[in-house]
């Protein structure tokens, strides 16, 4: 690190001073401004020094790579460029990254999964790369609205996975989350997701850093693998696998090779611990129902307990913020008072709820939903409804609003 | 804190990594031994106790200090002869240190010579060859290094040390962190010091 620490308090050429990400984060003033998730994405990469964005549209993500090619024009980004397609995007970064540069991208919906397969690639290379998914649905027929989906196929590619809840989440968590996944111990990429409109898309007062500071270089050198080498794995390993070898050997190395990617997933835990304060966020969990959620469905829920509280019912509330590491221990101490377990989600398949269920003891407490998806929105009432329903408790239909 | 414990094998035919174990890497200034937090004082004691009681005590070092890239690079490669020579005065007869380049990490096939280097992906070979029964990596990228650990741990009994210059290795046996030429030199110090305190082991381990 001496090298990186040689340049806190010098300047770069916009005159932005590198600065401690510490003191940066958490002790530097704060201005509070009026933003959309899309501009709170091109504020923190202002204050990224990322070296390389690359770029395709599809929405809800196009406003904020548009957004950055402005701060490449300002001379904010090293290099920025468009791709021919989310595939093509991916594999560009991988290759940006393999030369050694801090690298940012913004995909969303089918576009990430198009890109699907570089993911497990950037994990296998220990390519820190982060990229912002701004959740939308995936599935015919077409929808551009928000859904989870997408973050269930992400969960078992060796990425780290974060789940945003707001603009603030976002603006603090894409600085953030280049010191964890760029830990020579971690040096993995990181997806940090969002349900795409609900955040990018609304405006909210967003406490943001000083414009003239941001964060140190990234140093390619302190990497657990070589800089781009074409002899030297993983570079030589992808166009000549171990696949391609019949022997034990080397199936029990490509073994350990993935495992030392999912240690490295298990390390991020202690960094994602100091720079998130927590991989949990906990309300009132001595209740005997508590709400467990990520994204924005923790604000539905929030909102949910505000209501209940007016009808004498208590309920505490979990918000996960890391889904990798998957905060097992952390959710299994914070539910052990609960008797009901609810996980609100935006999809259909309960991703959320199935990780919980396998997490916790008595996994009947779970309560898999209220579920939407396809773009609805979930109304905090129909999360009442499902506890007080549960409670044996009198409720109204929420079919039509209102009834 | 996890009950598992980082310790020689052969430990599985497929053995977990330690961190997915709950074994968790020291914080700067500290060690650890077996998996165990502890500081870096007694790891040093601990791996100059391990060299002086094995029979084949190997110094593996990998191509960030094999190659003069930079300054620092190049003292770390003079600490490194420095410590394998120390090595050298400090044995008795039977005892045979020696030094085994990891110069790059392709994978060779049909393999690899196991007289003259070790490689990331099939490591064991160099240990059986050699009977090596304690090692020491250095200067290796840390995840071609946790790779060979972890392979080194399943297959052979070899008691694995890890120098690192970055955060340690869980997968070692025992793990030194932000490894400097000072802190090479006082590994070779403490064996040094403990010259003639230890009694080799009389049998090869593998």
């Amino acid at each position: 690190m001496a090298e990186i620490k040689s340049v806190i308090g010098t300047q770069n050429k916009k005159g932005q001073t590198y600065t401690d990400t510490w003191k940066m984060m958490n002790e530097a003033p704060r201005t509070p401004s009026f933003f959309t998730g899309s501009e709170v994405i091109k504020e923190a990469l202002r204050r990224a020094s990322c070296d390389v964005m690359i770029a395709y549209p599809i929405t809800p993500q196009s406003e904020a790579a548009a957004l950055i090619g402005e701060l490449f024009a300002e001379g904010y980004i090293g290099d920025y460029f468009r791709g021919e397609s989310e595939f093509a995007v991916m594999s560009q970064c991988a290759g940006s990254a393999f030369g050694g540069a801090r690298v940012f991208t913004t995909t969303a919906g089918p576009g990430t999964m198009r890109a699907m397969e570089n993911f497990p690639m950037w994990a296998g290379a220990r390519l820190p790369i982060q990229m912002i998914v701004t959740c939308r649905g995936i599935n015919s027929p077409l929808s551009i609205q928000p859904d989870t989906l997408e973050i269930a196929y992400l969960l078992n590619t060796g990425m780290l996975v974060w789940h945003a809840e707001t603009a603030q989440d976002f603006f603090d968590w894409i600085l953030k989350g280049y010191m964890v996944s760029e830990e020579p111990d971690v040096h993995l990429p990181l997806a940090l997701c969002c349900d795409g409109f609900f955040v990018t898309h609304t405006k909210d007062v967003v406490n943001l850093t000083p414009a003239d500071m941001c964060l140190p270089p990234y140093d390619p050198y302190r990497s657990p693998v070589p800089c781009m080498d074409m002899e030297c794995p993983p570079v030589r390993m992808m166009r000549d696998p171990f696949v391609m070898k019949s022997n034990y050997i080397s199936y029990a190395t490509h073994a350990s090779w993935q495992q030392e990617i999912w240690a490295a997933v298990e390390r991020s835990r202690k960094h994602s611990i100091h720079w998130l304060n927590g991989l949990i966020d906990t309300e009132n969990t001595d209740a005997d129902i508590v709400i467990v959620a990520s994204g924005t469905a923790v604000s539905q829920g929030r909102e949910a307990i505000r209501l209940l509280e007016d009808e004498g019912v208590r309920c505490g509330l979990v918000k996960v913020k890391t889904l990798r590491p998957w905060p097992e221990e952390e959710i299994r101490e914070a539910t052990k008072n609960a008797k009901h377990i609810f996980v609100p989600e935006f999809n259909v398949t309960g991703w959320l709820a199935k990780e919980i269920r396998a997490s916790v003891p008595n996994h009947q407490r779970v309560h898999a939903g209220p579920h939407v998806c396809g773009g609805m929105t979930m109304p905090p009432e129909i999360i009442v409804s499902e506890i007080k329903t549960a409670l044996g408790m009198k409720t109204f239909s929420l079919a039509g609003r209102g009834s | 804190m996890s009950d598992y414990r980082v310790l020689p094998g052969p430990e599985h035919f497929l053995p977990p990594a330690a961190a997915s174990m709950g074994i968790r890497l020291p914080n700067p200034g500290e060690a650890h031994i077996n998996g165990v937090i502890t500081s870096e004082e007694a790891a040093y004691e601990e791996a100059a106790r391990q060299f002086l009681m094995a029979k084949v005590p190997t110094i593996f070092p990998g191509p960030l200090v094999l190659w003069a890239w930079n300054e620092k690079a190049a003292k770390k490669a003079t600490a490194i002869r420095h410590l394998f020579n120390t090595l050298k005065e400090c044995v008795q007869p039977g005892q045979k240190p020696m030094l085994i380049p990891m110069p790059d990490y392709r994978p060779k096939y049909p393999k690899i010579n196991p007289e003259v280097e070790i490689n990331p992906n099939h490591p064991n070979l160099t240990i059986w060859h050699n009977k090596i029964d304690c090692c020491i990596f250095v200067g290796v990228h840390c995840h071609q290094a946790n790779l060979s650990l972890k392979i080194i741990r399943g297959g052979t009994s070899c008691y694995t040390i890890a120098m690192c210059a970055q955060a340690g290795h869980e997968d070692a046996m025992l793990s030194i962190r932000d490894t400097s030429v000072e802190k090479i030199m006082r590994l070779a110090d403490t064996i040094k010091r403990l010259k003639g305190t230890v009694q080799p082991r009389l049998a090869s381990a593998n």
